[in-house]
């Protein structure tokens, strides 16, 4: 894989207030490639799944830590990662069907991998029982003309 | 996470304001259960105008109260949704259930 123009990593608590910091982190990370605001949009929507997931599923009744690496590479390409040492997925085929939920509690839709899915270009899913979970997230932005911005 | 009601001939308005995701969505969901439990509307209007920000936690507020009035013999419309809320609501195929967009 090609070097990032540019990264940052996050690690935060899995505490639920945690959602908005992270995805409102995210997004400010990515206005550098000034997307467009159903772009970023999209983006934090994406991020607030899969941090939700790690808060919910991974971590559930207990706190743990979510590391969130953020990159951008060249031509708008968007990446992040989101790594917990949670509990793990057994069936990740499974758990990314649309509406499958293990949480009978807490009104979940069960549309969290849905939503990335339709809201990224690619996910994928790495996960074994008691090992943690890591989701990639990846997106080519749309280039807003032909100057498009790079980092400095 | 702010809900103000209003309860008229019925219809009882609940106007969310702010971010709403898992986070936020259970003290918005005991504030409408309660308002609309006691007051027994026929229709429930879920306002999502102040809304700037929802995930899928939105979907499921929606879906627990279309339940809840389901079994109370009410319906539920959601009203001012942004483009973007009604992108995960589409996604959610919420419009296949007899819920108002608008």
């Amino acid at each position: 894989m090609k070097k990032p123009l540019n990264e940052m990593t996050l690690v935060f608590w899995s505490r639920s207030a945690n959602e908005g910091f992270s995805r409102a982190a995210a997004a400010a990370f990515f206005s550098q490639l000034d997307p467009t605001v159903e772009e970023l949009a999209d983006i934090k929507t994406a991020v607030s799944e899969a941090v939700t997931n790690c808060i919910v599923h991974a971590y559930r009744d207990t706190l743990g830590k979510i590391k969130l690496t953020a990159r951008i590479y060249e031509g708008g390409g968007v990446y992040i990662q989101i790594k917990d040492s949670g509990c793990g997925i057994a069936d990740v085929k499974k758990a990314m069907e649309p509406l499958f939920t293990t949480c009978e509690t807490g009104e979940r839709a069960g549309l969290g991998f849905a939503v990335m899915q339709s809201f990224m270009d690619k996910v994928s899913v790495r996960s074994a029982p008691g090992k943690g979970t890591t989701v990639t997230l990846r997106r080519t932005l749309s280039s807003r003309g032909a100057d498009e911005p790079q980092p400095r | 996470m702010p809900v103000t009601f209003d309860n008229r001939d019925g219809v009882l308005t609940a106007a969310i304001s702010g971010d709403l995701d898992h986070h936020t969505a259970a003290s918005v969901r005991e504030a409408v259960d309660r308002m609309a439990e006691s007051s027994l509307p026929r229709e429930l209007v879920l306002d999502f105008g102040g809304v700037g920000f929802m995930d899928s936690s939105g979907i499921g507020l929606i879906m627990g109260r279309y339940k809840l009035m389901q079994s109370m013999g009410g319906s539920v419309r959601v009203e001012h949704a942004s483009p973007q809320l009604k992108k995960i609501m589409n996604l959610a195929g919420l419009s296949l259930l007899p819920i108002a967009i608008r």
